[in-house]
């Protein structure tokens, strides 16, 4: 939507004019598993409607990236500071210090994953309102409405009733992006959604995901999938090596790749 | 006509006593299955999030009822704890107390089947995938609810093998307290089978009830697990 001057190499700017405003920071991120430092210092902003992909080779840490921006990995080091908000962290590293503050600041981030993890004991309907009706108090016949609204857009009206487990991966993907909605968040998290499905189901994932960010919804996507990342994001950011090696707007990232490393990468997935 | 005789509700027919004794059986199996799942579901949370301390104590727990004999267990817990309670009560002035025989047996079976039972939920909660709980988080769901509503539905259908053995384990583990004189199903048929020397006939019959009672469970479990499990594709429109 918006144009966004490139940032450097590296160089931790922020993306966009200093009016809009800043939805998630990420600052300094380290992460390590035992002696395998994954995350080695990373940084990146999201401002209100950035549509943000994350790219990069597996092992690259962008995963974990992502997942240390709702904490469902603790951060070994760096701060995470979602509409302004840091979230409080033990002094000992051992996860958030205030409960309370990372499940309001959670239910403030639609979390995709790559394996849809929708809930298999309850109905696609049931996903939906669950979070609605018992964690934030919203009223059953007012989350079931939206809920119907928001499956009617992914095109699973029909599908209300059944068991996750009787729709194709890519129903399921569809219904677990719906699910994410109906928290209605400030930003959305994917992780590598397309990853799992076969290659003939990614596009009616992808054509939603396409319709959140024309509508302006913030959102960072980890993806594999290069040409719709060229295609959605404003901004692109390829990690390497648990780094962010090279990011701008996609044309020059995927247009005119600076580093070797990209380009090799380019070469490799193109 | 001499056997049904015998079984008759009405006396001098023993029926009515067994039908009694049945019920005391059934009585406290339900009850120490309740007690077993209850200590069960803190044991496999303990063994599973608490410290290295309780850790300790449940696995002391664990170890210790399933190593030693249900008999033994029962003959220390009815006759040895029965008796601590009262020297701790008279120490402090207090009368000795007759401890009832159902709660009695409701708790030693209890605290047995809740060594079994931490096992086969720990093992079921492992086996909880880890993405339903990753998802319920994201949500930012908090811990108890999680539990409640997302990983203990979750846990039930693949606990419910090991469960279903347990309920059997239990109504059957009911006739040990036969030998604290407590009249349940096998003392009672024991009681009638002695005095009107039919031992054959009362035997077989006590072997029936209990058939049918693992019989009737066993149907009760089976449309219970197909429940739990509801959303696998295997169990469709079973």
């Amino acid at each position: 939507m918006n144009n966004k001057v490139g940032a450097g190499l590296g160089v931790t700017v922020p993306l966009t004019d200093k009016s809009a405003t800043e939805a998630i920071r990420v600052e300094g991120l380290r992460k390590s598993f035992g002696p395998h430092e994954v995350l080695k210092g990373v940084d990146l902003t999201a401002h209100e409607g950035d549509v943000i992909a994350v790219i990069g080779g597996s092992g690259s840490g962008k995963s974990t990236m992502l997942r240390c921006i709702n904490f469902l990995e603790t951060p070994s080091a760096g701060r995470i500071v979602i509409a302004g908000e840091e979230v409080r962290q033990r002094p000992d590293g051992g996860g958030p210090a205030d409960r309370r503050q990372i499940e309001r600041i959670r239910r403030s981030l639609g979390m995709v994953f790559q394996s849809f993890n929708l809930w298999t004991h309850k109905t696609v309907l049931d996903n939906l309102i669950e979070v609605p009706v018992h964690v934030l108090g919203v009223s059953r016949a007012e989350a079931t409405d939206r809920a119907r609204s928001l499956l009617a857009r992914v095109g699973l009206a029909e599908k209300a009733d059944s068991y996750p487990a009787f729709l194709s991966g890519g129903q399921q993907q569809r219904a677990a992006i719906a699910r994410a909605l109906c928290i209605e968040p400030r930003a959305m998290l994917f992780d590598e959604p397309t990853s799992a499905l076969d290659p003939e189901l990614v596009g009616e994932v992808l054509a939603v995901i396409r319709g959140l960010a024309a509508e302006g919804r913030t959102m960072i996507l980890v993806t594999h999938e290069m040409k719709f990342a060229r295609e959605v994001a404003s901004h692109v950011i390829f990690l390497a090596n648990g780094q962010v090696e090279e990011q701008g707007p996609p044309d020059q990232v995927f247009g005119a790749p600076q580093s070797p490393r990209l380009q090799q990468f380019l070469r490799s997935v193109g | 006509m001499e056997t049904l005789g015998l079984l008759s509700f009405s006396p001098p027919g023993w029926g009515a006593t067994l039908l009694a004794g049945l019920w005391n059986s059934l009585l406290i199996a339900v009850g120490a299955f309740g007690l077993g799942l209850i200590l069960g579901t803190l044991g496999a949370w303990g063994k599973l999030h608490g410290g290295p301390i309780t850790r300790d104590l449940l696995s002391m727990y664990t170890t210790i009822v399933r190593a030693v004999p249900e008999l033994i267990l029962i003959l220390i817990l009815y006759f040895g704890v029965t008796d601590l309670v009262n020297q701790i009560l008279i120490a402090f002035g207090h009368e000795r107390v007759q401890i009832s025989g159902v709660a009695a047996g409701i708790t030693v079976l209890g605290i047995v089947q809740g060594a079994y039972a931490t096992e086969v939920l720990r093992g079921a909660l492992l086996a909880v995938p880890q993405g339903q709980v990753e998802a319920a988080k994201a949500m930012g769901m908090p811990p108890l609810l999680m539990a409640r509503r997302i990983i203990f539905p979750c846990m039930l259908g693949l606990a419910m093998p090991g469960l279903a053995n347990l309920w059997l384990i239990a109504t059957k583990d009911t006739a040990l307290l036969a030998v604290v004189g407590f009249s349940e199903l096998t003392f009672a048929t024991r009681q009638a089978a002695s005095t009107t020397k039919a031992f054959f006939t009362f035997f077989m019959a006590a072997g029936a009830i209990y058939l049918i009672v693992t019989l009737l469970s066993g149907w009760a479990f089976a449309r219970i697990e197909r429940w739990a499990r509801r959303g696998e594709p295997r169990n469709a429109g079973g």
